[in-house]
């Protein structure tokens, strides 16, 4: 019966893979993704943390791309290869974690406030309400400078500030199952509150949340990026930081566009990926996209 | 013996800021093993009855008796109560899960109520659900089943946990015409093999007449005839239930009553069926001399006898007469 | 007061008569089908909806298809206006008037679709567009095939409200301010608004109430007679449509298997499937059907694996051994308006004891064995050999 299940899965699988390959931008913001998440997971191995020490740096202060430096250097000499490298981990990091928490908070509160109906229903509306109409960039940027830095920090930050419009979505499509009869039968049968939420709720939201995790990705790593510029970074190297160094240093002046177009572009691909994949990733799973995109 | 009871129940609902008086005070009573129609056209209260009796809504008078005793809406006593009160709905494609396999669809109940040997459970109530094989159904999902199975999968779901009494919303409204029957024969052996009641909402006469004991018509939140089907059907007392019976499709004489199935927040006065009465229009209350009573003198609410019984004060004086 | 329904059996199945068709229209074929047939692609492979039906509607004719979903039955009604997706393979011929619709250029088949015939769709809900009134729903064909001055088209709307019993004022309404019974009303005010000929309406009464449906039917059956309109109506309850339609053709797995009068195909149905069709909804009174509900066993064929011989004979409470592979098509009856598709009716073929180890079902149950079908073949020679293949 468990082999048989498995096969039903992988079957289900296939078919999404199927469906999904049809979505060429898709594709290709899948394949930039696995590319940037190798790169970003190899860099230790090609590269030594060391390189980013700006006592140790080795190259001329902003020097052009060159065969020892592809992408040039930035205003302590340091490889921008190399600090691209590591600064990918700790975007990617930022953006993963906070999108993941913020997809944590969202879809509890969205599932809890589209379960109960009442009072508990319109309390949980109204603080996200409240988090929907905070500037999330304000609020994001008063809760780092509050907490200090750090990547946890930052994740904290974004994450706390971003899940409200989750929370609408998920808040919505709890109360369309929620109007199936199945849920009425499942009353009927003795089930609870919690056996209908993780029974019924949940697996009907799930790929909703697959999607919208993925497109929050990428708004995070906007995000992070942005924090960065504005001097809230996380005090490692990351692609925000570097567009904030190179502000700080003139590289626009001086006529170094290595040191801003190049971290400029990472974040643009990869956020530009997270974005086609989501989309790609919501029609395929989302029945109702998908009657209407034929 | 009662296994079921409304007890002058009345249900309401805020309806665009008005008050709808869904359920308008009913009496009506299930015995074990017997197999009761509640009938009338949408918008009469039938369904918010039947889920008020399943305790899904709250009277705000009256109360539902169960086995003697009041329901008791403490969640605990509820979830007892639903091992012995089942539901059908009228869509089975709805009803269940498509997520769900019919395995998972049907253990969902002993699930809940933490019973052991579920598979025994969910196979046995497959057969007696008339799945059979049973182990041929357990993977499938709902999709793949046809409609008449989809609904045998959403019984068994309700067999699963043994009840006694089943509560079905129109269970066959949304099937095919030949699957209709099958269904309805389901039902019936259950009663004969199981002794399981059955109250089935419907506003089909003709499913009344297929399976049921007694029948009871309901109008605007009121029933207004009741009795047992024999008698009800072929020699029906109020004009309501006569005019149901005379639009079925074969009739000679049909009497369609004009205008909308009737507002629950504005009862009428006297007998609520009064503005659609087609013996008052047609002058016949009048030449009984009972058409100032049609309209301004409301009539006395059904008790849950079993025998026949009519909320009209027309049938009540022709009665009388020679 | 007399009660309405008699609680004896002699009740009449009342049911249309030829006679009581419009005056004045002759017996002017206007709709005709030959040998259509609609085979739908998919994934999977080809799934034939439609396999070669040959009907034909005489002007102001009312004529009910019957069968259960999956029949081909809405298909047949969405092929008659080309209306099918694009997946759709159809071939054969439909004349409308003498001419072929599958055929017709585009713009010919736009004017068709609103000047000759209009479609009445099950669902209402959903075909009408919440966003608009419905006043102005009625009035956009009108508008905008350039029928009517925007003035006149409001003139019209509400001829065409009163004439299917609404208050002009509910022009202005939009549709979910209106109940189920009136929206229906609304479809059927939309498809008579270019004064087609051909309304063809799918289970136009399938969610209404039992009052209602009867208003509604009621409509129906004024209007084709008040304005000499032909129908088609669509439906899985023959009861309806017996007591709408003149004709009768009864559809299982895209194929006609009994047509004739409707008092024949339901009163005396030859078919086995139309049979039991025709008991699914009983007579309210007759003790036959009490505390006996009748259906049919098994589940409607796979489209794509079809069962050999007689589609039906697997389900078949009547089965003999040669179905499963004698050719069936329709064969006259006594009366030669009505045929049928069964082995039982053909001409050469003795009425033989059905076996009776076929009526039993798995999955029936409780169900009482169906009555045999009446073998009739009054007339034929007394052969008793069964000729399992038959040239077409």
């Amino acid at each position: 019966m468990n082999q048989f299940t498995w096969s039903r899965r992988r079957t289900a699988l296939s078919r999404f893979w199927t469906e999904f390959r049809r979505h060429r931008a898709g594709l290709l913001g899948a394949v930039v993704l696995l590319v940037a998440v190798a790169l970003a997971v190899m860099t230790p191995f090609v590269s030594d943390p060391a390189d980013l020490d700006v006592t140790r740096a080795t190259g001329d202060k902003m020097a052009p791309p060159d065969l020892s430096f592809p992408l040039g250097t930035d205003e302590s000499g340091r490889s921008i290869l190399v600090m691209l490298l590591w600064g990918s981990r700790v975007s990617l990091l930022i953006g993963f974690m906070s999108a993941l928490l913020s997809m944590v908070i969202g879809t509890m509160i969205g599932v809890l406030a589209g379960h109960f109906r009442g009072w508990l229903s319109a309390v949980l509306m109204r603080i996200t309400d409240w988090f929907l109409v905070l500037p999330t960039l304000v609020l994001a940027l008063v809760l780092a400078a509050v907490l200090g830095g750090g990547s946890s920090t930052l994740i904290l930050a974004i994450g706390v500030t971003s899940w409200a419009s989750t929370a609408r979505l998920i808040r919505a499509q709890t109360l369309a199952v929620e109007a199936r009869p199945y849920i009425e039968r499942s009353k009927v049968l003795g089930a609870g509150h919690w056996h209908i939420m993780t029974r019924h709720v949940l697996p009907s939201v799930a790929p909703l949340v697959l999607a919208n995790t993925t497109l929050m990705v990428g708004t995070a790593i906007v995000l992070e990026s942005t924090l960065a510029f504005l001097g809230a970074g996380s005090g490692q190297v990351s692609w925000g930081g570097m567009l904030r160094g190179s502000y700080d240093w003139g590289a626009a002046t001086s006529g170094a566009w290595w040191y801003i177009l190049t971290p400029g572009f990472c974040i643009v691909a990869v956020v530009m990926a997270f974005t086609l994949c989501g989309r790609a990733l919501e029609a395929v799973l989302n029945p109702r996209l998908r009657e209407a995109g034929r | 013996m009662t296994l079921l009871e409304a007890r002058d129940l009345r249900v309401e609902f805020a309806s665009r800021g008005r008050r709808a008086r869904a359920v308008d005070g009913v009496n009506l009573a299930i015995g074990a093993g017997e197999i009761v129609a509640l009938v009338g056209e949408s918008g009469c209260g039938k369904t918010t009855l039947a889920r008020t009796l399943l305790g899904l809504e709250r009277p705000v008078s009256g109360s539902v008796v169960y086995g003697g005793a009041p329901l008791d809406y403490s969640s605990r006593a509820l979830k007892a109560y639903r091992r012995e009160v089942q539901l059908v709905l009228q869509d089975p494609t709805g009803s269940l899960n498509p997520r769900h396999n019919v395995y998972e669809a049907v253990a969902e109940g002993p699930r809940i109520h933490g019973l052991t040997d579920e598979r025994e459970r969910v196979l046995s109530a497959l057969s007696r659900a008339g799945l059979r094989p049973p182990e041929r159904f357990l993977l499938t999902y709902p999709h793949e089943l046809s409609g008449g199975q989809r609904q045998r999968v959403v019984i068994a779901g309700a067999l699963a946990l043994d009840p006694r009494l089943l509560v079905a919303d129109e269970p066959v409204a949304s099937l095919d015409a030949s699957v209709r029957g099958e269904i309805l024969a389901l039902l019936m052996r259950l009663r004969d093999e199981l002794g399981l009641s059955a109250l089935v909402v419907t506003h089909d006469l003709g499913l009344a007449w297929n399976i049921a004991d007694r029948v009871a018509v309901m109008y605007l939140g009121r029933i207004v005839e009741t009795g047992p089907v024999e008698q009800v059907l072929t020699s029906p007392s109020h004009p309501y239930t006569q005019a149901l019976l005379s639009v079925l499709p074969e009739s000679p004489a049909p009497v369609v009553l004009a205008g909308e199935p009737p507002d629950p927040t504005r009862i009428p006065g006297g007998c609520r069926f009064h503005p659609r009465c087609q013996v008052l229009a047609s002058g016949d209350a009048a030449r009984a001399g009972v058409d100032h009573a049609c309209r301004s003198e409301p009539l006395a609410v059904l008790s849950a006898s079993g025998g026949s019984q009519v909320a009209c004060h027309y049938a009540g004086v022709r009665e009388s007469l020679p | 007061m007399t009660v309405p329904v008699g609680g004896e059996m002699t009740v009449p199945r009342t049911t249309r008569q030829e006679g009581d068709r419009a005056p004045g229209s002759e017996n002017v074929t206007m709709l005709e089908l030959r040998d259509l047939t609609v085979t739908y692609r998919i994934a999977a492979g080809e799934v034939p909806a439609v396999r070669g039906v040959s009907l034909a509607l005489a002007r102001g004719e009312a004529l009910g298809i019957a069968g259960e979903s999956g029949s081909g039955k809405s298909t047949l009604a969405m092929a008659l206006l080309r209306l099918l997706p694009r997946d759709a393979r159809v071939s054969g011929e439909i004349l409308l008037d003498g001419e072929d619709v599958l055929t017709m250029p585009w713009g010919r088949l736009r004017a068709v679709r609103w000047a000759s015939a209009s479609i009445v769709f099950q669902g209402a809900h959903h075909a009408l567009n919440p966003v608009h009134r419905i006043g102005d729903q009625i009035a956009e064909p009108l508008l905008v095939h350039g029928l009517a001055s925007p003035a006149e088209s409001r003139r019209k709307v509400a001829e065409l409200l009163e004439q299917v019993g609404l208050p002009a004022w509910r022009g202005r309404s939009y549709s979910h301010e209106l109940s189920g019974g009136q929206r229906q009303r609304v479809m059927i005010a939309m498809a008579l608004a270019c004064e087609p000929h051909l309304i063809v309406a799918d289970e136009p009464t399938t969610a209404l109430d039992v009052m209602i449906q009867a208003q509604v039917l009621e409509l129906i059956r004024s209007l084709i007679a008040r304005r000499g309109l032909s129908l088609i109506m669509i439906s899985h309850d023959l009861s309806v449509l017996a007591a709408t339609c003149e004709r009768l053709a009864v559809m299982y797995a895209g194929r006609v298997v009994e047509t004739g009068p409707s008092g024949a195909v339901f009163g005396d149905a030859r078919h086995p499937y139309s049979r039991a069709l025709a008991d699914a909804f009983p007579l309210v009174g007759d003790p036959a059907s009490r505390r006996a509900p009748r259906g049919l066993g098994g589940d409607p064929p796979d489209p794509m694996d079809l069962p050999s011989g007689c589609s039906f004979h697997p389900r078949c409470p009547a089965a003999l051994p040669e179905c499963s592979t004698a050719a069936v098509e329709l064969w006259p009856t006594t009366d030669p308006r009505h045929t049928a598709a069964c082995v039982l009716v053909h001409p050469e073929t003795t009425p033989r004891l059905p076996h009776g180890g076929a009526a039993e079902d798995p999955g029936s149950g409780g169900a009482p064995p169906q009555q045999e079908p009446a073998p009739h073949a009054p007339g034929t020679p007394a052969s008793t050999t069964v000729r399992p293949e038959v040239a077409p």
